[in-house]
This record gives C-alpha cells, structure tokens and sequence, in this order.
C-alpha cells in the first residue's frame, strides 16, 4: 500500500521543528509500524537525505523505547498496543499518517521523534524501590502473599515507563505511571515499611519535575499499551494521605519530644 | 595466553564456600577509594552495580538505552530456576548442577555451574524482597513451572514477564544507589572501546549518543555486562540495539573469546513475514507445557490445520522423545523443527513452521486457565500474526536467541585482561554448548548479585593499583582512535546502508553458520565475510556528522565489528569437529540423526587469541574435567 507521513523532524532540542510530508510507497500490510520507517529511512539515506530519529530497542512491546503519537493517539488506534507490536494492517491504501513526538512539557524533543523521559528515572528514585540489599533476605516463602495481592501487584507493575500516558494526559500528569509503582509496591508486605515516604516523594518528585494535576480525563490508561488501569491513581492519592498523618504523626513527635 | 580456571580444589559443594572465606577483603572504610565501572544495565549490570554501591564502592554505570530499565534482560518471557525444591518433587542444588552440565552437553566448567545452582535459592529470595511478583498459589506461596530439559518444577515466574519483573527489581535497587549518590548513572552513552594500563583494565572510552562526544573514564577496574552476540545473525530475538561491540574491543586488546560457535537458537518463535522483516519475537518456552508440537504427515500437504485429522498428523517431539516429549531442550527441538521443515512438511508461507497447539490443553483445562497462564502471549501473537491462538494452532520457527559462548572468564569471573570482569551472557562460563530455558536469568542474578561482590574485592585487594587519570596517554590515544573511526564511517561516500550489509552478513551466517553447519559452508562463509568486510568500508553510507544524535552511525559502528566477529565466529564452528548441544555439525551425527560428541578431542573451552584483523587467530584449548558429573551421551527419549 502507499501511504501520506506527515512526519515531525527536528534536528536537536534548540531547533525548531515542523511537520515534513514523505511518501512511504509499497508499504506491507504484515510490516510493523516501526518496520516500515525502517523501510523509509533506507529510501530517505540512500536518496542522501536525512532519516527520521526515533527510538526502539527489543520491537516485542515490553522495553518502553518506542512510543510516537500517531494520527494523534500515543502508540496509534489499536488499544494495548505498542508502537512496534502496531502493524500496517491496521493502515489502509492512500492513508495520511501524522507521526509526531509525545508532546509534554517534561519531555523535551531531543531530535525528529526522540524524547528525553530521564524525569521518569528521577521520580522512581524519589522512592520507587524497596531498600533490600543484597544478601539481606529471607527465604522466598517466608512470608504468604495472597494470590489476589500478588495479582493486583503485577497488574500494577506491567508498566513498561513507555511515557504514552503522560503524552495523552491534557494536563501531562504522571499519575499512572507513579500510581502504577506505588500500587505495585504497597500492595505486597515488602512494601509496607516504606510505602507512606514512597509515595509523599515520589508525588513531590513528580510535581517538581512539571508533571500536571489529575482532573480524571482517563486518557492516559485508554493509551496505556499494557492497559494498566486508573484505579493505581486513587491507590496513590490513598497512600498520599496516609503520607498526611504520617507527616502530622512526626510533628506531633517532634512537639512532644 | 594463560587459561587458568583458578577453581578451587577439593570436594565440589563446598567450594564456593571455601573459596569465599579465602579471598581477601577490601575494608569496608576503603571500599570508597575504589573506582568501578560496569558497562551494560540488564540483569547482570544493574544487580552488580547495585550490589556493588550497597557495599560502597564508587561506581559508575552506562547504557545505551535512555534508561537502564530498559535493558533487553527485560524481554525474557519464561522464569527462573532455582533449587528450592518447594515442590518436594526431588530437586536439589546437585540436580539443578547436573540438569545444566548434562543439558549444555558437558561444554561447561563444573565448579561454575554448582555455584550457579547454589546461589540460586538466594535470588529468590532476594527477589522477593525487592517486591518481585511472582506467581503464587492460593496458600500465598510462590508457584512453579516446569521446563524444557528438566524433570522437576523449579522455575518461578511472573506471568510470561518473569524477565520485566526481575529486571525492575534490578533497576529499582540500581536507581536506589543512584539516589543514594553511589552509581553516577550514564545513560544514551555507548562504551566504544576499553583502555588498558600496564595491561590491566583500566577503563573505558564511549560515546555520548546525544551530542556525539567522545570521552574517557578512568577507574580500578572494568565490569562488561554487555549481553550476547545473537544479532550478529541480523534476525535475531534479541533488541534491534544489542551489540558485539564492547566484547570485541575487549577481544582485539587481549580478552580471550571463549567457544563463539555456540549460539542457541530457539525453537519457538513467530515465523519471518517478509523481507522487512527488522527481529523475530520469541514465544516462551513455557507453551510447550501445554501446547503440542505438529506437522502434517504427508509433505506438501496444504489443508488448514482443522481439516487435518488426526491420525495425519505427527507429533513428531512426543513420537521421537516419549519421555520429555513436548519439552525436551531447545536444541533439540529446533533441530526437528527444521528436519521437518526440510521433508517438505513445514506449515505456513515458504513452508518454514511447526504447529504448536492448544486445543488439548484448552479442551482439558478450559480457556480461562490457558487465559490465565498465556494471555499476554497469546495477545502478543495475535497481533504480530492476525490469527487467534484460542481458535487456530500457533505457528513456530526456530530464531536465534541466545549466546552460550562470550568472553572467557576463570572462577572469579575475570577475563584474561587482569581487571577486567565479564558478567551475565556476554561471558561464556555456565551453559556449555546450550542453555537451559529459565536459566540466563538465573546466571545474570547469579553473578551480579552474589559472584561479582566477592571476587572483584579479592582482586582490589590483591595487588596495589596505580593511580590513572583520563589525561593519561592511554586514554588519548584510544579516544583519537574512536575518533578516526566515526570520521571514517560518516566521511565514506558509499552506496550501500549498513543494515543492507548487516542483513547479507546475517543470512550468510543463518545459512552456513546456523542450526546445521558442515564444514563446507563454514569455509564459504569464512572467505566470504573479509570480502564483504572490505566491501562494508568502501561502500557504507552513514549520513549526518559524529557530532550530533545519530543513530546510523551508532548502527554502522555496531555492523563494523559484526563484520569482524562474524568470521571468528565460523572459524570456531569449523575447528570443532563435533557435534554437541547447539552445534550441529552435519558430519558428526549419530545414526538417527542426534548429536554425536567427540569427547576425546573436544572436551575443552575453545578460547580464541586475537591477532590483529585479517590475520589467523590462535585457538587455545581449556581442558573440561568431569569429576562430579558422568560424562553420557544426553538422551531425552
């Protein structure tokens, strides 16, 4: 098939950007949405142009590289999908595609498609672990998690830290993506100890690096690729609170002590 | 080049142990005067680079990847062996040793497998404190799996995400040190090539992907977890970005490459579609638990998989091999699948393919528990494919996916340059010829979490490291020289991209070099690659400048050494004039066309001396004692 980009490209994060217009001709419906820029970088480097950045890495939907806004949906039309595992089957003939970066204000665009989410590093080590060093365990069964637990916990950490809810968020919060690892985390035992600080730092992280506010849209888990849902968000806001009286907790304390 | 093993002698189970309390300690108040770099953040790297900093050793971790998290330990699907036995069904540390000597076919050095089954109950453990969410039963205990090779339940997992899971387990602990000030973290920086100070490993020169900058790190000693060498095949399993590269600077300084030839290729993964084609996806091994391998009796038969009943059908694994039938290694299995697939019996477009089925299992268990085991993978395949596993068979194809083989390390994990570290699959040390499924896992965690610690201080403590800085001459000079090669690859006016050469060194090796090889094709392909070496430097285009986000250029780098190693690579399988786990030379089989071991000539590490490029390289041979461990042709009938 023969298809319309209207591809973002900008050379660096001082440039500015525009859309280009490629024509991307023979095209493979079995070919995956990533595999045919492959197919048009070859044409565009052989023709002496410039081929559009972007990034990917395992192409099987689990490492988080890629993601780009296609036809203006994070990952494209088809839902829990990532932009690798996405196909050309799902394209049809003479189709305009628009293919843009994520859009937020904490991802700066670093070329073309190519975003810097380094912010999503610094939330995580506000808080985003569980302090076990090595060598410091108990045996693997001595303490029973519940099978439900464990599921929900695993439900929350399917996250892959692609950045696509943050892209399709209006207000480019990251409250899935936090609300994802603060579920993950505080669901099970090991958790406990630390999951009221967790939360408090990972949010105040959050805030700091220019994430927006929640306002409930929901976008973000209709674009997640593993289809994690917004109940992590009113895990996160609980666990916030909790956060709350542990602060009030302290001062108090600290007024007694 | 000298091949000490430096194993410890004496009874086999409590080596480990005694060899702990031998090495020397750095004191916990010095520990910070020591300077680490570890290159790689996949299991390996970032459980060393953790593990390392808790102790308070200043390190410094790179990836090329815009976070460590995103390693491609992440896309291992399966599980993780460990000898926990929590099933009472007969596992022990000495079964979990033997199943991975016998199933490497006796190509691996005994003492590092049973550390390896050793330490394995400890990253359970581990795992499970950092919040890993293993599968669990009911009770609240952890769950197991069964897998190929083996005839106990010892692999734990997370759904089909065990790899994911353990990865950000890793990636929390990393990020935790990162926080705490002890890793200074250096992501989009690839190393290019490793700088040596009176021949010890002294550190490492990258490049810094976003702005193109070349620059030095000076450090006591360098850890390599850099992953494996599958994509030299340009099909392969693994990441579009895994590279050879850190490992064959290594090599061309003095690191011995170890049995290059053994690359595993996976039984089950989703058919190649076209000539775009960019990777192959693996389905997990654990789908043979339940889904039947099958091809059509008749060769050439062309009805859909529903209107073949079922006495034409051949289970050809349940018929070759009753007792592991489904499950036996994955060698094994990929090896029928092509023998099939030769008769003329393989399914699907170009008729390179194998049924895997569910309708038994579904039938027998119902969809919701096939739902609850697969669901992920199932998705994953009706995406790629369009075709819905619940209602018509998977088709399969063997790809390449693993490398057993890698830098040759001795006991404590060091390569044959003094200082420098080799981790996870970029050494050689714990598969032989295969490796067992739920077992690179297992290895990664093994030596970042429990190996490196130990021995990488008996080497800061053994001798006195001067001081170096990255003005030194060493460091000036290799960066001049990384610097040469980016300007010769973006100076070239070729005609040619790097992915045009890099996919027709990969077929040249899938064809001679892949799941049967003979010594015919190894000798093609070997006169082939210099040729197409040369052709790769005249000919290359590589668009843009060095000094900018490039990432042709970061490819054309990565194909450059492919082309180099490629021919290393040929030249191993064509010296060993056996057949043995993954290698399958076409001369050596037995009568009904298994795996014939030539013990006598070939029971040995091949570890492979760099002599400059162009030039003949020197085969060094480790001889493989087998004290614990009966030496028998493996038999999975």
């Amino acid at each position: 098939m023969n298809l319309v980009l209207m591809v973002w490209r900008q050379e660096s994060q001082q440039a500015e950007g525009r859309l280009q217009r490629i024509e991307a001709k023979d095209i493979s419906p079995e070919m995956s949405f990533l595999e045919m820029l492959d197919v048009v970088n070859e044409r565009l480097t052989l023709a002496g142009k410039r081929p559009i950045a972007f990034d990917h890495d395992c192409r099987e939907g689990i490492c988080g590289s890629c993601g780009v806004v296609i036809n203006g949906i994070p990952h494209g039309p088809r839902p829990g999908t990532t932009t690798c595992q996405l196909h050309m089957r799902q394209f049809h003939d003479g189709q305009t595609i628009v293919i843009e970066p994520y859009r937020a204000k904490p991802f700066p665009v670093l070329r073309d498609l190519i975003v810097d989410r380094s912010a999503l590093d610094r939330i995580m080590a506000a808080g985003g672990f569980i302090s076990a060093s090595t060598g410091s365990a108990p045996d693997g069964n001595a303490i029973p998690v519940a099978k439900s637990k464990a599921d929900a916990a695993m439900d929350a950490a399917a996250c892959i830290g692609c950045g696509a809810c943050i892209a399709a968020c209006p207000n480019a919060s990251a409250m899935l993506f936090v609300g994802a690892k603060i579920s993950h985390l505080g669901l099970l035992p090991q958790g406990q100890p630390e999951r009221w600080t967790r939360a408090e730092n990972m949010v105040a992280t959050m805030d700091s690096e220019g994430f927006g506010p929640c306002t409930n849209v929901t976008e973000c888990s209709a674009v997640c690729p593993k289809e994690i849902d917004v109940s992590v968000i009113a895990r996160m806001n609980r666990d916030r609170i909790g956060a709350i009286f542990l602060v009030a907790r302290r001062s108090l304390a600290s007024d007694n002590g | 080049m000298e091949l000490k093993s430096n194993a410890p002698s004496g009874p086999l189970d409590t080596a480990w142990s005694r060899h702990k309390f031998e090495m020397k300690l750095v004191n916990p108040a010095n520990k910070r005067k020591f300077n680490l770099i570890v290159v790689g953040s996949g299991l390996a790297g970032a459980s060393a680079a953790a593990s390392l900093a808790e102790l308070g050793y200043d390190v410094r971790c790179f990836c090329y990847q815009d976070s460590p998290r995103r390693a491609h330990s992440i896309a291992a699907q399966g599980g993780i062996n460990a000898a926990k036995n929590y099933q009472n069904d007969g596992d022990s540390v000495f079964r979990l040793f033997y199943d991975t000597i016998k199933g490497g076919d006796f190509r691996s050095r005994e003492h590092n497998v049973h550390r390896l089954a050793e330490v394995s109950t400890n990253i359970i453990d581990q795992c499970v404190a950092q919040g890993v969410p293993f599968a669990r039963e009911y009770s609240g205990y952890l769950a197991n799996r069964s897998f190929g090779g083996a005839q106990v339940s010892r692999t734990f997992y997370a759904r089909g995400q065990t790899g994911q899971q353990l990865l950000l387990g890793a990636y929390q602990a990393l990020i935790r040190q990162i926080a705490a000030g002890k890793v200074t973290m250096f992501p989009r920086t690839e190393m290019l090539d490793l700088v040596l100070v009176d021949g010890k490993a002294r550190g490492i020169v990258t490049r810094d992907m976003v702005t193109g900058k070349i620059e030095s790190h000076a450090a006591d000693a360098v850890i390599l977890a850099t992953g494996g060498y599958g994509n030299a095949f340009y099909l392969s399993t693994n990441a579009k970005g895994c590279n050879v590269t850190a490992s064959w600077r290594a090599h061309k300084l003095g690191a011995g490459f170890a049995n290059p030839c053994f690359t595993q290729i996976h039984p089950t993964c989703i058919p190649v579609s076209g000539e775009h084609q960019s990777k192959l996806t693996l389905m997990s091994e654990s789908l043979r638990n339940d889904g039947r391998v099958w091809v059509p009796v008749k060769a050439g038969d062309g009805r859909k998989s529903a209107d073949i009943p079922e006495a034409e059908r051949d289970y050809y694994l349940e018929r070759r091999y009753p007792a592991f039938g489904n499950l036996v290694p994955r060698d094994v299995a990929s090896r029928a699948a092509k023998a099939v697939c030769d008769e003329g019996r393989g399914v699907g477009p170009g008729g390179r393919g194998v049924y895997l089925d569910f309708a038994d299992a579904i039938k027998r268990l119902g969809e919701g528990l096939i739902r609850e085991r697969y669901g992920n993978l199932f998705d994953m395949y009706e995406r790629i494919t369009d075709e819905n596993p619940f209602k018509v068979p998977m088709r399969m194809y063997p790809a390449v996916h693993y490398t057993m083989g890698g830098l040759w390390v001795d006991y404590n994990l060091m390569s044959t340059i003094p200082g420098l570290f080799v981790l996870g699959e970029a050494n050689f040390s714990d598969h032989g010829a295969n490796r067992l499924g739920a077992s690179a896992l297992m290895q990664g965690l093994a030596d970042g979490y429990f190996v490196i610690p130990y021995t990488i201080g008996h080497y800061l403590a053994s001798g006195k490291l001067g001081k170096v800085d990255e003005e030194g001459p060493e460091f000036k000079r290799t960066e001049a020289e990384v610097d040469e090669r980016m300007k010769k690859l973006v100076g070239n006016k070729g005609k040619r991209t790097a992915a045009s050469f890099h996919r027709e060194l990969g077929k040249l090796l899938w064809d001679n070099c892949g799941m049967a090889r003979n010594a015919a094709g190894l000798r093609a392909a070997r006169e082939r690659i210099p040729q197409l070496r040369a052709e790769f430097w005249s000919q290359v285009i590589v668009p843009g400048s060095g000094s900018e986000l490039n990432q042709a250029l970061e490819y054309a780098g990565r194909v450059a050494d492919f082309m180099e190693f490629g021919e290393l690579l040929c030249r191993d399988a064509l010296e060993r004039n056996e057949s043995c786990g993954c290698h399958f030379r076409e001369e050596y089989q037995t009568e009904e066309g298994e795996a014939k071991r030539n013990d006598d000539e070939f029971a040995h590490v091949a570890v492979w001396e760099h002599k400059g490029v162009n030039k003949e390289p020197v085969r060094h041979k480790e001889p493989l004692t087998f004290e614990n461990v009966h030496l028998a042709q493996r038999s999975y009938k």
